[in-house]
């Protein structure tokens, strides 16, 4: 009998944990030409703000050992045009949508949280808090515990009872466990993460750093172990917070190393771009993992690796 | 390519294909792929995106190369030719026929060919003039006149030279090291050609800043000039938005747009050459674009309005 793939967004129920990671799928319509978008358990789309955006200078991009470091500076049309355009088509596909929506001030935020509310369809909200906070220096709120917070509780308040609000954590932070208590108090459903690790590249022909902004955000499977240690940490610190897990899923056997940390849904971002059908060949893969290992239920494997530490160590810190 | 294939529409595949063929070509190597669904569609002015690397590679993007042909032997071949620059290209170079290789294409839109028979001028650097010989086809099935005019460094380096002289009505070639035809670059010969030529359109491909010169001559000869650029590309299919150049759209605002989807054809005069790298001021989207906007004329907002069957 094939595993029960079904998975909790907040109130919300999935057919399976495998999403899209925000910014690697845009709102689903290309990746619609070579998979059903309605057989995964979300797209996540790419984070939308409230003006249309043109983002940052090229090259935006550069390939890193099993990995890349992108510098797009979310561009992307605007709320308005995203629910005039882009929500109708995920929801007449079928697909379920979770909307991830980025801004430079917690009132922004806020007021994208309470137009997506207005919008009929919306399954969840994904706040990206891995932006700068124009009124406070420029500082990412991912990286202060009080901002990241202040976003959440805006958006919480703004956002419709039934629309479960997940904040995305950035694993570029001493403490990342501090950040994800500080967005669960502040009434975050659930937490997502990893978003991409600053890096930067540079050409040693040319001598030049290779982004025109100097530094991009790191993604792919280099940055995997990492993802398995956030999501460990913080399934630890907050056992009972559902999590999103990303960073360099590239297979079901990825998928489900981040399950066993702790997450119940894992999003697939930079693999899409080595093959654009992976989020359903990973969805395929991991039904064949929990198979293989005789598991009927994606829940019970959930987080599983606390309760089975390495023989002959004790529990604790894992750092 | 015959009229009874898939809608031009119907979009890439992923295509798991199989090596038939890889040969040298004087500095290139040519890579020929059963791939039949590819095949089908293609359109000249599109390519493929080839993953690299093997299994548990560590190299994850897709590496991008124009379709050179399609043919409709074993069910469909696909050709690309490429030069080896880094690890990826080194990879591919060194697979022998009979190994699988995994393609998405045909992406990005075609070369939009005109409604009338007219002069057309195909322009190609290094191996960007790859594309060029299915289009010459497309253009002469047309009833169109095609003249080459080709260019680079040296002489090995000149795709298609021979193909060039024995199909195309003139064939003119250039090499930097004057090994090959003339001495010097394409745009030193351009105007001599256009006038030999009549030309009423050109096409153009290769490097970025050939593109340029030949988009500013053609202007100048108020002559529309269709052009395949080259960005460097994360996904080729249009989600990632790392292939972006400022772009003149009909409505005279200028766009980041993705090369990879809503190119890699442009009309050369809608492209802002000078801006590329940047984040053109008016630019839709960029800080204080509508003030800007509504205060002055777009910068450079000369564009020409182009000739009708040539919209992009
Ligand atoms: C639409 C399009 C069509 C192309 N057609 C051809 C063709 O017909 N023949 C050919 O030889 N080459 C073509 N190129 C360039 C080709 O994609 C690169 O030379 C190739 O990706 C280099 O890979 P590498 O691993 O050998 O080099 P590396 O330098 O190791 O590559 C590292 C990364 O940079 C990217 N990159 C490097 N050079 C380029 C480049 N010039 N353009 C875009 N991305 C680059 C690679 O894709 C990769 O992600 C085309 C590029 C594009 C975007
Ligand atoms: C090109 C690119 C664009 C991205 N854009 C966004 C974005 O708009 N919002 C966001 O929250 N994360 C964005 N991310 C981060 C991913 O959603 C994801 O957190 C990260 O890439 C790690 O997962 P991966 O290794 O599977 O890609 C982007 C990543 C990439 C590679
Ligand atoms: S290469 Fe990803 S959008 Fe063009």
């Amino acid at each position: 009998m094939a595993p029960d793939l079904r998975t909790k967004l907040g109130q919300v129920e999935l057919p399976n944990p495998i999403l899209t990671a925000s910014g690697c799928a845009g709102a689903g319509r290309e990746l619609a030409q070579f998979i059903d978008v309605s057989k995964i358990g979300a797209v996540v789309t790419k984070s939308v703000m409230l003006a249309p955006r043109a983002g940052r200078p090229t090259p935006r991009m550069v390939e890193t050992p099993s990995g890349m470091l992108n510098a797009i500076g979310l561009q992307g049309p605007g709320i308005d045009a995203f629910l005039q355009r882009d929500l109708p088509w995920l929801l007449s596909r079928g697909a379920r949508a979770v909307v991830s929506i980025a801004g430079s001030t917690v009132e922004e935020f806020a007021e994208l949280a309470a137009r997506l509310s207005d919008a009929p369809g919306v399954t969840a909200i994904e706040v990206n808090i891995s932006c700068p906070n124009v009124e406070h220096r420029g500082q990412v709120f991912a990286c202060d515990v009080t901002d990241s917070g202040s976003v959440v509780a805006a958006v919480r308040a703004r956002t419709r009872r039934d629309i479960p609000v997940f904040a995305k954590l950035s694993p570029d932070v001493t403490d990342i466990v501090s950040i994800a208590r500080s967005c669960v108090t502040a009434g975050a459903d659930g937490l997502s993460m990893i978003n991409t690790l600053l890096g930067m590249a540079i050409d040693t022909e040319t001598m030049r750093p290779v982004l025109a902004g100097l530094t991009g955000g790191l993604s792919g499977p280099a940055i995997r172990p990492i993802a398995v240690r956030c999501i460990w940490q913080v399934r630890e610190a907050l056992p009972g917070v559902p999590i999103i897990g990303m960073g360099g899923v590239l297979t079901g056997r990825d998928a489900l190393e981040l399950i066993l940390a702790g997450a119940s849904m894992v999003s697939v971002g930079t693999a899409t771009f080595h093959d654009p059908s992976a989020t359903v060949r990973i969805l395929r893969e991991l039904e064949e993992e929990l198979a293989r290992r005789g598991i009927d239920r994606l829940s019970d494997v959930v987080g599983l690796a606390h309760e089975m530490r390495p023989a002959g160590r004790a529990a604790g810190s894992v750092v | 390519m015959t009229s009874d294939g898939p809608e031009p529409d119907a979009g890439p595949l992923q295509v798991r294909g199989t090596i038939l063929t890889v040969r040298r070509i004087d500095a290139y190597h040519v890579m020929t792929v059963v791939a039949p669904g590819i095949a089908a569609r293609f359109r000249p002015g599109q390519f493929v995106a080839v993953a690299v690397g093997g299994q548990d590679t560590s190299m994850l993007l897709r590496r991008c190369f124009s379709i050179h042909d399609v043919r409709p032997d074993h069910g469909g071949t696909v050709e690309f030719v490429f030069s080896v620059v880094g690890r990826g290209t080194q990879w591919l170079a060194e697979r022998r026929p009979r190994e699988a290789l995994d393609l998405t294409g045909p992406l990005g839109r075609p070369f939009p060919v005109p409604r009338d028979p007219v002069s057309c001028l195909l322009v190609g650097g290094g191996y960007g003039s790859s594309p060029l010989f299915a289009l010459a086809d497309r253009l002469r099935e047309r009833g169109c006149t095609v003249d080459f005019l080709l260019g680079a460094a040296s002489g090995d380096k000149v795709f298609g030279a021979l193909t060039a002289r024995r199909t195309g009505r003139s064939a003119t070639i250039t090499t930097v090291d004057g090994s090959l035809g003339v001495r010097g670059i394409v745009t030193d010969v351009l105007g001599q050609v256009i006038h030999d030529a009549r030309t009423d359109v050109i096409y153009a491909c290769g490097p970025m800043p050939m593109l340029r010169q030949v988009t500013a001559l053609a202007r100048r000869y108020d002559i529309p000039v269709q052009v395949a650029v080259e960005e460097s590309m994360a996904c080729g299919i249009g989600v990632c938005m790392t292939c972006v150049l400022p772009v003149v759209g009909s409505d005279g605002i200028t766009r980041m747009v993705r090369s990879c989807v809503d190119g890699p054809v442009f009309r050369g005069e809608r492209v802002r050459w000078d801006d590329i790298g940047t984040i053109p001021l008016d630019a839709f989207g960029a800080p204080g674009w509508e003030q800007r906007r509504l205060r002055q004329p777009r910068p450079g907002g000369e564009h020409t309005a182009g000739r009708p069957g040539h919209g992009a």
